[in-house]
């Protein structure tokens, strides 16, 4: 044994804890079947569920694809990120969060990590879910500044999302953490990302065009189809932020208050 | 007295939602010392840990590690300690090597000694040859380990182990004891929390009985055992008839009948002796013996006895306290 004097030294090194975090979240998610499959296989399958299944019967000319790709992305992205919510209950059930807790290390690291992770794997699945949807006929009109701007957007809903599932990670059973998804798998649908308002019965229309996943798909719209989301980007940016701060704020807040008894 | 404790609290107290844990826990643990915290379920072992491990905070008191207070400098103390908590901390989808190369790097250990110190502990806890497995592949023991072998890496000069052995097998129990014997040969202090009266009795320097959050008896196991009555020889006699004889018989002032299972139990400091006498004593009336016992104490008599002191120890420690 090394001399018991040699203690830990408490330095501030916030970057390689995150780091050291993330690769332990990629581990998990690459070794896990079921993340991989909820991760990559099930977004892309949604994708081809929509086109071919659906597709003809929504749009009759074949162009249903053009207008339902952002929305199986914001779809995907939060189903995704709902993974966290799972992923950080379990980590709070084992005694892994009291042991990081009693390191001398960045306090949040451990969930940076989850978060920073859940982005990483949302945004290869989203890219996934893009190329299948071009092998299906997607033929996206935005130019290059659109398309970066589109992936920093879809960077930053990831983001605000997977805090808020983190926050429910943090305060719910891990089996009550699986059951988040569905929140992120059917508030879209009653949004304008799938079909017009307007086809909906009208006691529908107020919810549809009052709810966040309405101006976050439409600002995803607006990205690929080269133009400019107008209104509802900062309607979308405005949800996005309060839901960041609202997870981010809500995380912080549990993880402290963590009792172990 | 702080400069040679390792782990000192002043009247301790926590209460969760109204409901007291900890009432004035005072307890000092000297350098290199094995100290047992014995207590049922709900006696504050786990609160005191998550305390002095900066987990929590306490409501009142004060709580100390290597000299550095816990409540106004967690970061340091975090430095100065490691928990082994009752849940394992390894990850199932990691393998042995992995999570302990994972958690080098948070404790900033540096590539080098890394690799070195990781080497170093797959070695003493015996898990070379595990170490490129999954941890969910790993036997309960071998979690446990590997748990421990982790909470060392920075070599902390204070240990927590809170509950170390509980749900494992008699032979991985072992093993774990003599990984914990050893680390004290280092110098390291270690608290560990326990049910069970023979871990503290097989590990312990020193034992702090606590109940209903306050200590009720310290000292060594040797001592604690002594203000028990100690070992009882029992008899169990074969028919009603012989029992009822039995019950007339004078087995002294501390003999102990038991109706429903027909036996009578006597303290003893020598069982063979006590023995011999039983045995004579029941031939003489022609009473006939089925079983013969020899009751160790448990962790239940070491309650029973101490229901009764609680009142008068708990005033002792305010005075402590309040001096």
């Amino acid at each position: 044994m090394t001399t018991a004097t040699q203690f830990a030294r408490p330095t501030n090194r916030p970057f390689l804890d995150i780091g050291a975090m993330i690769l332990r979240e990629s581990r998990r998610t690459i070794r896990s079947i079921d993340m991989l499959v909820t991760g990559l296989a099930l977004p892309a399958l949604i994708m081809c569920v929509f086109v071919i299944v659906f597709g003809g019967a929504a749009q009759r000319d074949g162009h249903y694809i053009q207008y339902v790709v952002p929305a199986i992305l914001i779809l995907c992205a939060g189903f995704g990120s709902a993974m966290t919510a799972v992923t950080v209950a379990k980590d709070m059930r084992g005694g892994i969060i009291d042991r990081f807790r009693t390191m001398p290390i960045f306090g949040g690291s451990v969930l940076v990590g989850h978060v920073a992770a859940s982005v990483i794997r949302n945004l290869i699945s989203s890219v996934v879910v893009i190329g299948v949807a071009v092998l299906l006929g997607f033929r996206p009109s935005a130019d290059l500044a659109h398309w970066v701007l589109a992936l920093l957007y879809l960077a930053f809903t990831i983001t605000a999302f997977t805090w808020l599932c983190c926050a429910a990670g943090l305060l719910l059973s891990e089996e009550a953490a699986g059951s988040v998804n569905f929140v992120f798998l059917f508030l879209p649908y009653v949004s304008s990302g799938f079909v017009p308002i307007d086809t909906m019965p009208s006691w529908l229309h107020g919810f549809a065009n009052a709810q966040p996943f309405t101006p976050i798909t439409e600002t995803m719209r607006a990205f690929i189809n080269n133009t400019s989301p107008g209104t509802n980007g900062w309607l979308a940016l405005a949800w996005l932020g309060g839901v960041l701060v609202v997870g981010y704020g809500a995380s912080l807040i549990l993880f402290r208050r963590r009792v172990n008894s | 007295m702080a400069s040679t404790s390792m782990i000192v609290t002043r009247g301790l107290r926590k209460s969760f939602r109204g409901t007291p844990v900890l009432e004035n826990l005072n307890i000092d643990v000297a350098r290199g010392e094995i100290f047992a915290l014995l207590g049922p379920n709900g006696a504050g072992k786990t609160t005191t840990v998550n305390i002095l491990t900066t987990l929590l905070k306490p409501d009142a008191g004060t709580a100390s590690i290597a000299g550095i207070d816990v409540v106004h400098d967690p970061a340091a103390a975090r430095a100065a300690l490691s928990l082994t908590g009752q849940f394992a901390a390894v990850d199932p989808f990691q393998s042995g090597a992995e999570n302990l190369a994972m958690m080098a790097r948070l404790a900033h250990l540096g590539r080098k000694s890394a690799r070195i110190r990781t080497a170093e502990l797959l070695e003493q806890f015996d898990l070379e040859g595990a170490a490129g497995r999954l941890a969910s592949t790993y036997s309960g023991g071998m979690r446990r380990r590997l748990d421990l072998a982790i909470s060392l890496l920075a070599a902390p000069p204070v240990v927590f182990l809170d509950e170390p052995t509980t749900g494992l097998d008699p032979r991985s129990r072992n093993q774990m004891w003599s990984v914990v014997r050893e680390l004290t040969a280092g110098g390291t202090t270690i608290l560990l929390t326990t049910q069970y009266l023979e871990e503290a009795d097989q590990l312990a320097d020193s034992v702090a009985v606590l109940n209903h959050g306050t200590v009720v008896a310290t000292g060594s196991p040797a001592e604690l055992k002594a203000g028990l009555n100690g070992d009882r020889v029992e008899l169990t006699f074969e028919t009603d008839v012989a029992y009822a004889g039995a019950r007339r018989l004078d087995f002294g002032a501390a003999a102990v009948f038991d109706d429903e299972r027909s036996a009578v139990s006597v303290p003893s400091s020598a069982p063979v002796a006590t023995t011999r006498e039983l045995l004579a004593l029941a031939d003489r009336h022609g009473l006939a013996v089925s079983n013969i016992s020899l009751l160790k104490p448990t962790l239940d008599d070491v309650f029973l006895h101490l229901t009764g002191a609680i009142g008068s120890d708990t005033v002792s420690n305010a005075e402590e306290a309040a001096a």
